[in-house]
Parts: structure tokens; sequence; C-alpha cells
């Protein structure tokens, strides 16, 4: 493994794998009366968080505790980047300190990398910005391989607010690479330009794109990021584009529907889809835990060709 | 050991095992991953067989056998040496899998090679998170001594005795396609 995980492009197909097949090991813990190891036993682990989070905070948090890692979560509001402090001095402060690693959601694509280069602590990507999100493209592919046994030939839409979304990008870079066969689907508005060029078929027609899919992942409407009109109104982007049980009929049978929330029920996916027999949602966060474990456990060992 | 001293010894072990905790009442086998798991699988197999008087007759009346609960514990992450050292990737971890309580079971607690004890150290830890055991009881195929803490084997296949320069290895079947124990010198 690398030092960091900034993105999906810094591990190699095989340490994908190594990272699946470990959080097979690490959901096991979940499930024993005591649901805890030593394994990072002595490592300090900081939770810097500059954006809301229930999700991946809390996911990152019982992955650190079940793993004995001494770990403490900054929620920004609370600390001295409120007074005009800069990420990269909050960094090399908290540095100081000598944490083990630093997981790290921003608003700003890319402060992942601005760390990784001034941190000799390992930094993993919790969110950054539009850029990436590699835990929950890890924890996506999890879940696919779980209920479908392989990744491979599959057919993935991925529907919604595409231009915003660290989840989509994340999720192209990894489901390509796993060789699925990804469609993605939203208003030419949001639609990211060249974003064919990752290997991925676009469509701005949901019917084209959910026919036949195996594995439907919707992403949510990110108002907090758009600055302009994007669509007329929520109303119409859920008649064109929401998730309804008339438009996941057009799929597999045995489709699943995915979200990595927070969900807007009612826009981009329907409440009886999101609640309904082909939802993993829940699933979804359940397995965040085990993936989180999985690679806190494989980034803190040694790095290859050390 | 060839494949013919390997199914003996542990026939005999069986029969120790079966004598010293009187029948099979409470007893469970966990097996340490990796070469651990098919040798619980195994001495389960011959406990049951060596117990149970009507194992030839319940095939032919089609009788469900009675079986040994029988589980796999992967002990990488209680491992005293895993952070220690900062070089080459971590060790791959597999899925425990112990599918019954242990609670007020006699656990039987089976290993291929006793060695420095610090493996048995490190089950032991993980055990005892999945319950309290009425006792543990260990099993070892191979026991070539060196050891570095307070662990001894209440049963053990053989006693080899090695230099520190060697090491041993055991192939079984299930993993190796051939049962056999060697020494190799490094």
């Amino acid at each position: 493994m690398k030092k960091d995980l900034l993105s999906i492009s810094d591990l190699a197909t095989d340490e994908i794998y190594r990272v699946l097949d470990t959080t097979e090991a690490m959901r096991e813990i979940g499930q024993r009366p005591i649901k805890k190891v030593p394994a990072l036993r002595g490592k300090t682990v900081v939770n810097l968080f500059y954006e809301p989070s229930t999700r991946t905070r809390t996911s990152f948090e019982i992955a650190e505790k079940r793993l004995s890692a001494d770990m403490l979560s900054i929620a920004v509001g609370t600390s001295s980047a409120q007074k005009g402090e800069t990420l990269a001095d909050t960094a090399l402060n908290l540095e100081a300190m000598a944490p083990d690693m630093i997981v790290l959601r921003h608003a700003s694509s890319g402060a992942g990398h601005l760390l990784s280069r001034i941190c000799k602590s390992r930094i993993i990507n919790a969110g950054d910005g539009m850029h990436e999100h590699p835990t929950q493209a890890l924890l996506d592919a999890f879940t696919i391989r779980e209920h479908k046994k392989r990744i491979d030939g599959l057919k993935v839409a991925i529907v919604g607010d595409l231009l915003h979304s660290r989840v989509l990008r994340s999720n192209v870079l990894l489901l390509t690479r796993l060789g699925a066969e990804v469609w993605v689907c939203g208003p030419t508005t949001l639609v990211p330009t060249g974003i064919e060029q990752c290997g991925v078929r676009v469509s701005t027609s949901v019917a084209e794109a959910v026919a036949d899919a195996d594995v439907i992942m919707m992403l949510r409407i990110q108002q907090e990021r758009m600055q302009g009109a994007f669509f007329p109104s929520l109303r119409e982007y859920f008649d064109t584009f929401g998730m309804t049980a008339a438009r996941v009929a057009l799929a597999k049978p045995d489709v699943i529907i995915m979200h990595p929330g927070p969900m807007n029920r009612g826009v981009e996916i329907a409440s009886d889809v999101a609640d309904g027999p082909f939802s993993v949602i829940l699933e979804q966060v359940a397995n965040g835990v085990a993936v989180r474990m999985a690679v806190l456990y494989l980034l803190a060992g040694g790095q290859e060709g050390d | 050991m060839d494949a013919d001293r390997i199914g003996r010894t542990l026939t005999r072990i069986a029969h120790e095992i079966l004598e010293r905790n009187r029948g099979i009442e409470e007893l469970a086998l966990i097996g340490i991953r990796t070469r651990g798991v098919p040798l619980a699988k195994r001495l389960a197999r011959t406990i049951r067989d060596i117990n149970d008087p009507l194992t030839p007759l319940r095939a032919d009346l089609s009788l469900p056998k009675v079986e040994i609960p029988t589980g796999a514990l992967d002990i990488t992450l209680y491992r005293d040496d895993l952070m220690r050292t900062a070089i080459g990737a971590q060790p791959v971890i597999r899925k425990t899998e112990i599918p019954f309580s242990i609670d007020d079971k006699r656990i039987l607690l089976v290993d291929d090679v006793l060695y420095t004890g610090r493996t048995i150290r490190a089950a032991l830890d993980a055990l005892i998170e999945f319950g309290r055991p009425k006792a543990i009881q260990l099993v070892v195929l191979v026991d070539r001594g060196h050891r570095e803490l307070p662990i001894k084997a209440d049963y053990v296949g053989k006693n080899l005795p090695t230099s520190l320069m060697q090491s041993v290895q055991v192939h079984l079947t299930e993993i190796d396609g051939r049962d056999e124990v060697e020494i190799l010198e490094s």
C-alpha cells in the first residue's frame, strides 16, 4: 500500500481485492459479543472533519475503536479554524502531536493531497470537495460483490447529481477498473465535462441507463454546492430523474438499489424504492465500518518497498 | 512423518481426548488458521466415529450423525509482533468462524506446530473474547520446543527436537495436496 489513501488510483488492482477480502474478515468482528481486537493498539488516529458528516465520521470512529486505536475527532466548528487558522497550519500543529493517521473530510478538492505533502502521518481521504471519497467506493464495491458475487461484467447505472459528486468519481475509477460496465445519467447541466473519457457511457435518459442494470446507484442532489440553477425545480427533477418503482422495473429482476446517503426522499429517490425490497442502502452503511477497519489496518503496516 | 503416521497420531490423540474428557459432552474444537483448521475437522470426525458405536449404521439407516461443533480462529489481529516492524505489507487476515457459543464448553484448541507459544497466547486472548469456556485444552501435531512463554500442550502428536536454524513444515491434504511433516534446514 502507498502511504496515503487519497484516491482510488492510489490502489493497485490487487490491493483493491486485498481491501475487499480483509473487509470480509473485519465484518465478522462486528458480530462478536466483544467487538474489539487489539490490532491498532497504541496507534493514534485523528478524524479531522471540516464538513458536516454523520455516517462517514461515525463509521470511521467505530472502525477505529473496534481496532483499539486511540482516536479523537475534531469537529471544526469548535476548533481554531474558526479563528482563521489555515488547513496547513492546523495539520502541522496536529502533526506536532505525532498522530499515526489523519482522516480528513474537507470541502476543497485536493485537501488530502495538501496534507499528504506536509504530513508524515498517513492520510485517509474521507471526502474532499467534488473530487473523491475512496472508502465510500470501496464499501459500494464490497456491497455489490457480496450480492452479485462478482463485479466484472455487471451493468451499473449511476443516476443523479454527477457534477458535484465525489462518490461518483471514486466509484467510476473503481468499478471500471474491476470490469463493470458503468452508465452515468443526469441532467446535461450536471454531467461533468469529459466524463466519458473515464470509460463510462453517458445518458440523459434514466430509462436507457437503468435498462437491464444489475446495480442502480443514486446520487444526492447537492444543493449546498449548487450556485445557480441546474434544473427548473426539485419537482421537475424528480419527474425526470427520480428513481421510482416504475423505473426500477426496467432493470434486472434482481437489481440492487444503492445510495451513499444522506438521501433526499422525493427528490432523487422515491420513498417506496428507498425502503423497498431491492434497497441495500442500510447494508452499505453496515459494510462501511468493516471497509474502514480494513483500510485502517492495511495502511497502518509498512509500505511496499520499505 | 508421513500420511500414515499422521493418521494414526490423530486417532491416538482422539482416544486421549475422549479418555480425558470422558465423552464428547460439552466438547468443541477450534482450529487456528491455517493448518489447525483441517486438523480440527479431522479430529472432530475421528472423535465422533470412535465415540458413536452407531457410526457405520447411521449412514445405512440415514440417521443424522452427531457432529462435534468445530470452528476456525484467525489470530493475526492479536499477534504481539503485528505493528512492531513497519516493513512490508500487513499480514493477510482471514475470517474467524465460530458458529456456536463457547460459553461453558470444553474447547480443544488445535494447531499444527507448537514453537515459541506466541500464537497460542494470541489465540487464548482471542478466544476469551468470544465467551467463557469451561476449559481450554491445547492439541498440537508437532511440538518442536524453544518455548518463549509458559505454555504447554495437553495433547502432542510428536515431539520433534529441532534447532533454531531449522523450520518445521506441516503439509496437509486439504491445503497442500499431501500429508507430510518435514524439517527444513535454512
